[in-house]
């Protein structure tokens, strides 16, 4: 990813921040301008918990070249107390027990880096809570 | 009075035991655990550095705090393993704690006291009025190299703690500073290990300024060891800090809650900083404290301190050192620890 690109999603990928639309209450997160629910175009600014559940996962065993060394992990789509899902990686734990309804947190982890000399990209991955 | 607001630490859920790294360079395990009074350390993931660290701790301290980030007029980490040779960290950091863009941010380096300067330096920036709050933040991913008796301690965590004016957890009675130039341990531009003097970074390094940096602090604030309930000193190894404090005249019972390095290492700029969140975990009102650092180079930093009436109504906001350092962790091999630490080369 390219560094202006990764730098204009900083809000949504350091601080969790999303929208809630004004007409129908549903959080999008990341932001958008029209609600995919109620196409709304007023919207308040929020944050998402650091926490959430796991609605589904798989574990990548055949990684891409930058993630090699942390192969096998495992991926989830993760849904915030607000509503909203997202995907992130899954840390600290044996990916084979990472299964639908697991109860996660959301820590602020370096997610790559751009080759040996670039820039270090920073997000949130899911722990399992406790 | 100026005081801490709030705080937090982390510390990787990752560990490797002292065996572990023994068996690997042919070593006696019990000789290293005797000698250095270390069990395990903690290490971090490929995802964690001190950017990461500092973000956690940083989080859990503006939670017991209940502030608004964005009054947050200063903050300075201090680290010498930096992600970045030119970037501050704390511009990722403040990004992600929700502060600035109105803040002043600096790094600071000081061996493995960087956590106690930063956190002189926001305390002053409070006392003076400059700013309504600021975070000093000690936090560190170091490196021994392989077979060097720094293998069995350099370890991974951190502590931060926001300072301001009113609703203080911690009073600050007094503070007490000292630096020599000392060549007892370091670390060359693009050097990957730092390197020390062995037996030289004892008497003259660590316990000369340890001894002399609490004497000076006691002096000062009139203060007698049997005044502290708690006494926290950097902790190199479990061996320094326990003979430091005996010599200073604290009891095993004073400096035991702090005592930290048996099974999470030396976490260099977060050693005693994250000592001093443990003992804050479970310090009572007008408990006093006592906390020391020490930065090879070498300096320092000596701080008294008294819990208030609001400390045990806080600390539930987030979670113990204690619970990190007992909760989920996982052990790794050698060869684990070796990859996560980037010991091996690898092809492109």
């Amino acid at each position: 990813m390219p560094s202006p690109r990764y730098w204009r999603e900083v809000p949504s990928r350091y601080r969790l921040e999303a929208a809630r639309c004004l007409g129908c209450g549903k959080v999008a997160f990341p932001a958008r301008r029209v609600c995919p629910h109620c196409r709304g175009e007023r919207w308040e600014n929020t944050a998402l918990s650091q926490q959430g559940k796991i609605i589904t996962a798989t574990v990548v065993r055949v990684a891409p070249a930058e993630f090699t060394m942390e192969a096998p992990y495992a991926v989830a789509v993760v849904e915030t107390p607000e509503g909203a899902r997202l995907m992130a990686q899954v840390a600290d734990c044996d990916p084979a027990t990472v299964q639908p309804g697991m109860e996660v947190s959301l820590e602020f982890r370096l997610l790559r880096q751009e080759g040996h000399g670039g820039i270090l990209c920073y997000g949130h991955k899911a722990v399992p809570a406790g | 009075m100026a005081g801490i607001v709030g705080y937090g630490a982390f510390v990787p859920r990752k560990r490797i035991k002292t065996e572990e790294i023994a068996r690997q360079w042919g070593k006696n395990p019990e000789e290293i655990r005797k000698g250095l009074l270390l069990q395990e350390k903690s290490v971090p993931g490929l995802d964690e550095d001190t950017i990461t660290i500092s973000v956690a701790a940083g989080r859990s301290a503006l939670k017991r705090a209940g502030i608004d980030p964005a009054r947050v007029g200063a903050l300075y980490i201090g680290s010498e393993s930096h992600p970045y040779a030119v970037k501050p960290s704390g511009t990722i950091v403040a990004e992600a704690l929700g502060i600035g863009p109105e803040v002043h941010v600096a790094d600071f380096e000081f061996a493995c006291k960087a956590g106690t300067e930063a956190m002189f330096v926001a305390l002053g920036l409070v006392e003076s009025g400059r700013v309504e709050y600021a975070m000093g933040i000690g936090a560190d991913t170091s490196q021994g190299a392989p077979n060097d008796a720094l293998e069995y301690s350099a370890s991974a965590g951190g502590a931060a703690f926001l300072f301001g004016n009113k609703d203080l957890l911690v009073d600050v009675l007094e503070t007490y500073s000292v630096t020599t130039d000392t060549p007892d341990f370091w670390r060359r531009e693009g050097e990957f290990y730092p390197r020390h003097g062995g037996r030289f970074t004892g008497e003259p390094a660590y316990f000369k300024h340890v001894l002399m940096a609490t004497r000076g602090l006691l002096k000062k604030a009139n203060l007698k060891t049997a005044d502290f309930r708690f006494a926290v000193f950097h902790m190199p190894n479990g061996k320094f800090p326990l003979a430091a404090g005996k010599e200073l005249g604290f009891t095993q019972k004073q400096m035991e809650t702090g005592w930290l390095v048996s099974t999470m290492g030396n976490t260099y700029s977060g050693s005693s900083p994250t000592g001093l969140a443990a003992i804050l975990d479970v310090a009572e009102p007008n408990d006093r404290i006592l906390l020391t650092s020490f930065g090879s180079g070498a300096g320092s930093d000596s701080f008294a301190l008294r819990a208030t009436d609001l400390l045990p109504q806080r600390r539930g906001r987030a979670p113990t050192v204690r619970s990190m350092l007992d909760g989920p962790r996982r052990y790794l091999t050698y060869g684990e620890y070796a990859s996560f630490r980037e010991k091996i080369i690898l092809k492109d």
